[in-house]
């Protein structure tokens, strides 16, 4: 196994899969690479509503992906949803940033997941479907409050804050407990929901980890204690 | 002097005589100004007649020639203060029978008398830039201000440094092209560059006339030693609460001016436990809820109050009540503020203003000495000014494509003539422009979503009416950080930035509204507290707000007392005590040198440097070395600023130390730094929503805000690599210049003293240094990055779980 200080270890519903702190899982024996939450042509969306933000996100969320599949060099790249801001996402995207995502759909395949923004796959760009059965685990938009399998899901773009010598930190991050994993989205115009949020701790009856996602591309492990937050959800748990 | 001016009809001459008034100097001047169609900049001390003055011409030109129609426009900086004009000016008016209707418009006017007023309007108008803006944006704008004849505009000083006052410069420019021949009158208290106001308010065809007020007598201003002791750090002079609390009992009404909200808790609550006589003392700030301002600000003016805490919430506006001490609590940061609170003591000019400071620390009385001499010189602080604001600008072209159609040529000669617009490039104008229409982005791929359209007679217009909408919800510069209201129990007692409440847990007590309470649980915009058990001793007694920085002037001065002991005998006992315990020990900074100390401390080195260039700068300053220490293998720890010093630490000493402050500092690593600074973001966010990038948080919206808005943070990070030169980042970097960094005033700093470092390597400690030092462990803020932050945190973890062998 390789040294590469972007990967971290994780055993989830006995399959074995590096966490990329670049804010992707890979899975080796597969040759997959899982990434969620897009949302390409995001901007473009705002700006139809007469706010011109800067039309570079498809630019920036590309380049992450370039950077992704040229470390890893995978077969297959699973996209969990929201892989476009709108239906007609493609359609919208600058004509040159439309030739980078044609072009990485030449060098690997690929399998687009229905998101709550894109039901559909852009036409003519590898596979579409609702959800992926890969190994003993299941690869979905929206998790699912009581999987009979491990899955992997995307959706809620998880985010979390701790504090350091006063200092606020908040990142993108990755959560689980073992059975299910979620992503942090990748694109980069996405807020991130905290996870103390009902609709993230909510889906774990026991502890989780959070892994951070470093603006070096490295992840940072935490229990879910020590993160901020953590003590105003006891309160108000204890309280009811 | 039975006839003082000719201009005044005799039912004026009459009502000034029966009230016993004589017709002051500026005001015949004024008058003057009027008759001669001339604009003009009034600059009179409080009490002096300036508002009657304003607006005598109108009200002279009303009576002899009776009209319909608006006549006259007064702004002010305050929806208040325009209410509490329109009551007075009810006097002369009633007194004299002038048929002349008076009307306030600002945000609270009820929807139908707005209606009421753009179809009838009254001869006078009272309201803020903002109403202004909204008015001018109306589509009959034209046909509104077509026969206006004067604008008022008030506290003029307070609005021209600020981007308020830009969105006002424009606003009059239009209103120029509206009403041709239109004379402005500015009124402002006294500052230390009246040339600039002046030039503010003139266009190159109108020249406006500068008119001085006579002087007031000059304030008695005391500096406060308590019972001949002093602290070494702190600024709350609570020390002083026995002293203080014995002179309120003796006055009418004092009013206790403080720096911070903080402060203003903190001295409510140490006079209240002195209050053995049950004193009504009140407590006024910017975070109470505006009810209980309310209540503060009537039972002043009824006389109802001995004393009142406040913050710089009671620095402009109305008069409440008959003040006759002043105290400043804290240093006063700057002569012109100091004087402009002193002003709210005494309205009557020929009676002094009394004045009282109380220093929190040795170095606050440098600064208390330093402030009255100021004041007696009549030398004020040189104010820094926000000038040609692109967000602005931006705001203004879709306000003035919603009143109709314009021509891009026609609107840069009008714009390029405006208060704080003078001198702006046709470039910049066209990159604003092109801004709004599009984005401006190099990658044009917004072109069919253009909001601005040039149609074939070459005139830009609004593509979509709706637009309008989106943009009257959005207008006006001024920044609320987001807050959260404050709960106890089920009643609002008030609110505290967003910002403060993030850095408590739940558990931690704080104080509020004279209060102890206990932070539980913040729900959406809703912060639930507690009050703390009783005897609680407030944890985060910290909140609210902006520093307010040491101006420039005050801390030149403050240099001057230290470099020439010849003038020490007026100072306390404690402070002569302690700076001449500073000759022997080290030496003193003086006028043209940069001084250094080394010395070192348990086990670390420390840099204390005395650069008097404020807490900003000095953040900034910290920020800097940190990284350079860091290169050169010293391990620094930490730094801390005050006004007036800086304090560097680091594990290993420090070689050759005067070339740590070569100008080349100001270089990469400030780029770097700035680029990465929060500062920079904050700075772009306002920006961005001046500019209508993005959209003002309204009330009640946060719940649906995730999902419709894009964090500012991720715009600036994507722009800043894509687009470094767009519009909006080359704003937010004059604005950041401006405002958070006092980047100027370091660069001037570092340029100064190159050559002129001394350096002195001490033992130990030297009694200058430890004002800064005592800070040490409250503001411990490293200049590492965020991932080394994130480093930390997990080898505290590791080291929590793995016992001491990690820890060696």
């Amino acid at each position: 196994m390789t040294l590469d200080p972007h990967l971290v270890p994780l055993q989830l519903g006995g399959e074995t899969l590096m966490l990329d702190g670049r804010g992707a899982v890979w899975w080796p024996e597969r040759s997959t690479l899982i990434v969620a939450d897009l949302h390409l042509a995001k901007a473009e969306a705002f700006a139809a509503q007469g706010r011109f933000l800067p039309p570079y996100d498809s630019r920036a969320t590309l380049a992450r992906l370039v950077e992704l599949i040229n470390a890893h060099r995978p077969d297959h790249v699973v996209s969990l949803g929201d892989g476009f801001h709108r239906r007609d996402g493609y359609d919208r995207l600058d004509a040159a940033d439309r030739q980078q995502l044609d072009a990485l759909g030449l060098v690997t395949r690929w399998t687009w997941l229905s998101g709550n923004h894109d039901p559909d796959a852009p036409n003519g760009h590898g596979a579409s479907a609702p959800e992926l059965q890969l190994g003993r685990l299941h690869l979905r938009h929206l998790p699912t409050p009581h999987p009979g399998q491990a899955e992997i899901a995307g959706h809620l773009h998880p985010k979390a804050a701790l504090r350091v010598r006063g200092r606020r930190l908040a990142r993108p991050c990755f959560v689980t407990d073992g059975q299910r994993l979620l992503l942090p989205a990748l694109g980069t115009f996405t807020g991130g929901l905290d996870v103390w949020a009902p609709a993230i701790a909510g889906l774990f009856a026991g502890p989780f980890d959070v892994l951070l996602c470093g603006r070096d591309g490295r992840l940072r492990q935490l229990p879910g204690s020590r993160l901020e937050g953590a003590r105003r959800v006891k309160v108000r748990q204890g309280g009811t | 002097m039975s006839d003082p001016s000719p201009l005044l009809p005799p039912a004026f001459a009459q009502w000034f005589a029966q009230r016993g008034w004589q017709l002051r100097r500026h005001q015949a001047e004024v008058l003057a100004a009027a008759e001669a169609g001339a604009s003009a900049l009034v600059i009179a001390p409080t009490g002096g007649g300036k508002t009657l003055a304003g607006f005598l011409p109108t009200l002279v030109r009303l009576h002899q020639r009776p009209r319909e129609g608006l006549h006259t426009l007064y702004i002010s900086p305050l929806k208040a203060l325009a209410t509490d004009i329109a009551r007075n000016l009810e006097a002369p008016v009633g007194e004299m029978g002038l048929d002349v209707r008076i009307e306030t418009r600002t945000g609270d006017t009820p929807q139908n008398r707005r209606q009421r007023q753009r179809q009838r309007p009254p001869h006078i108008l009272l309201t803020t830039p903002e109403s202004l803006a909204l008015l001018l944006a109306y589509p009959d704008a034209a046909a509104f201000f077509a026969g206006l004849q004067r604008v008022v505009l008030d506290e003029l000083h307070a609005l021209v440094p600020n981007k308020r006052g830009q969105l006002l410069g424009l606003g009059i420019a239009r209103l120029r092209r509206l009403a041709p021949g239109l004379q402005v009158v500015g009124l402002s208290a006294t500052v230390a560059e009246p040339e600039r106001l002046l030039a503010w308010l003139s266009t190159p065809e109108q020249p406006a006339r500068l008119i001085q007020g006579d002087d007031g007598a000059e304030p008695s201003i005391e500096v406060l030693i308590a019972g001949g002791h002093m602290p070494w750090s702190g600024h709350f002079g609570v020390y002083a609460a026995d002293d203080l609390y014995a002179r309120i009992k003796r006055q009418r009404l004092t009013l206790i001016f403080t720096n911070t909200r903080s402060q203003a808790e903190i001295i409510f609550q140490a006079l209240w436990r002195l209050n053995e006589d049950a004193l009504p003392i009140g407590l006024h700030h910017g975070s109470l809820e505006i009810g209980q301002r309310r209540k503060v600000e009537a039972a002043m003016a009824a006389g109802r109050l001995k004393a009142v805490v406040c913050t710089s919430s009671l620095d402009l506006g109305i008069d409440w009540g008959d003040v006759d001490l002043v105290v400043q609590v804290g240093a006063p940061k700057g002569a012109s503020r100091l004087l402009q609170r002193i002003g709210r003591a005494n309205h009557r000019l020929d009676e002094p203003s009394k004045a009282l400071l109380v220093p929190g620390n040795r170095f606050e009385v440098l600064e208390c000495m330093a402030a009255i001499e100021a004041i007696a010189a009549h030398a004020l602080d040189g104010e820094v000014q926000h000038e040609r604001c692109l967000d602005v600008l931006a705001q203004h072209l879709v306000g003035t494509a919603c009143a109709g159609p314009f021509d891009a040529d026609d609107l840069y000669a009008e714009v390029s003539t405006a208060g704080g617009y003078q001198g702006l490039s046709r470039q910049d104008f066209d990159d604003v422009l092109a801004f709004v229409a599009t984005g401006g982005y190099a990658l044009a791929t917004y072109e069919r979503y253009r909001k601005l359209q040039q149609g074939p007679d070459g005139l830009w217009r609004l593509t979509d009416g709706r637009l309008a909408r989106q943009w009257r919800m959005n207008v006006g510069v001024i920044q609320d950080a987001p807050m959260l209201k404050v709960r106890l129990g089920r009643r609002v007692v008030g609110e505290v930035e967003e910002m403060f409440a993030a850095t408590l847990t739940p558990g931690d007590t704080f104080v509020f509204s004279g209060r102890v309470l206990t932070f539980e649980a913040i729900r959406e915009t809703d912060m639930f507290c507690r009050l703390a058990d009783s005897g609680a001793e407030p944890k985060v007694p910290n909140y609210g707000g902006t520093r307010l920085p040491l101006s420039t002037h005050l801390a030149a001065r403050v240099r001057g007392w230290l470099a020439h002991p010849e003038r020490w005998p007026q100072l306390p006992a404690p402070v002569r005590e302690w700076l001449a315990c500073q000759v022997d020990r080290s030496e003193l900074p003086n006028d043209d040198e940069l001084l250094v100390e080394c010395f070192p401390r348990n086990g670390r080195w420390f840099v204390v440097v005395y650069a008097f260039a404020g807490w900003n700068a000095h953040q900034t300053l910290g920020m800097l070395l940190t990284r350079r220490l860091e290169r050169r293998g010293a391990g620094p720890l930490g730094f801390v600023g005050t006004d007036h010093a800086l304090a560097v630490w680091s594990l290993r000493p420090v070689d050759d130390v005067a070339s740590l402050f070569s100008v080349d500092i100001l270089g990469d690593d400030l780029e770097e730094w700035m680029a990465e600074s929060s500062l920079l973001k904050r700075t772009f966010r306002q920006v961005a929503t001046i500019a209508g990038l993005i959209e003002r948080r309204q009330p009640g919206q946060e719940k649906t805000g995730r999902q419709m808005t894009v964090s500012s943070d991720l715009i600036y990070d994507v722009l800043r690599k894509h687009e470094p030169q767009h519009v909006l980042l080359r704003a937010t970097r004059a604005d950041a210049a401006v405002g958070l960094l006092d980047i100027r005033r370091l660069a001037d700093l570092l340029v100064g003293v190159q050559g002129k470092i001394r350096v002195r390597h001490l033992a130990r400690v030297s009694p200058l240094a430890v004002p800064v030092m005592v800070n040490i462990g409250r503001e411990n803020v490293a200049g590492s990055a965020l991932d080394d932050l994130l480093d930390e945190a997990v080898d505290d973890l590791v080291a929590e779980a793995m016992g001491p062998r990690l820890a060696a």
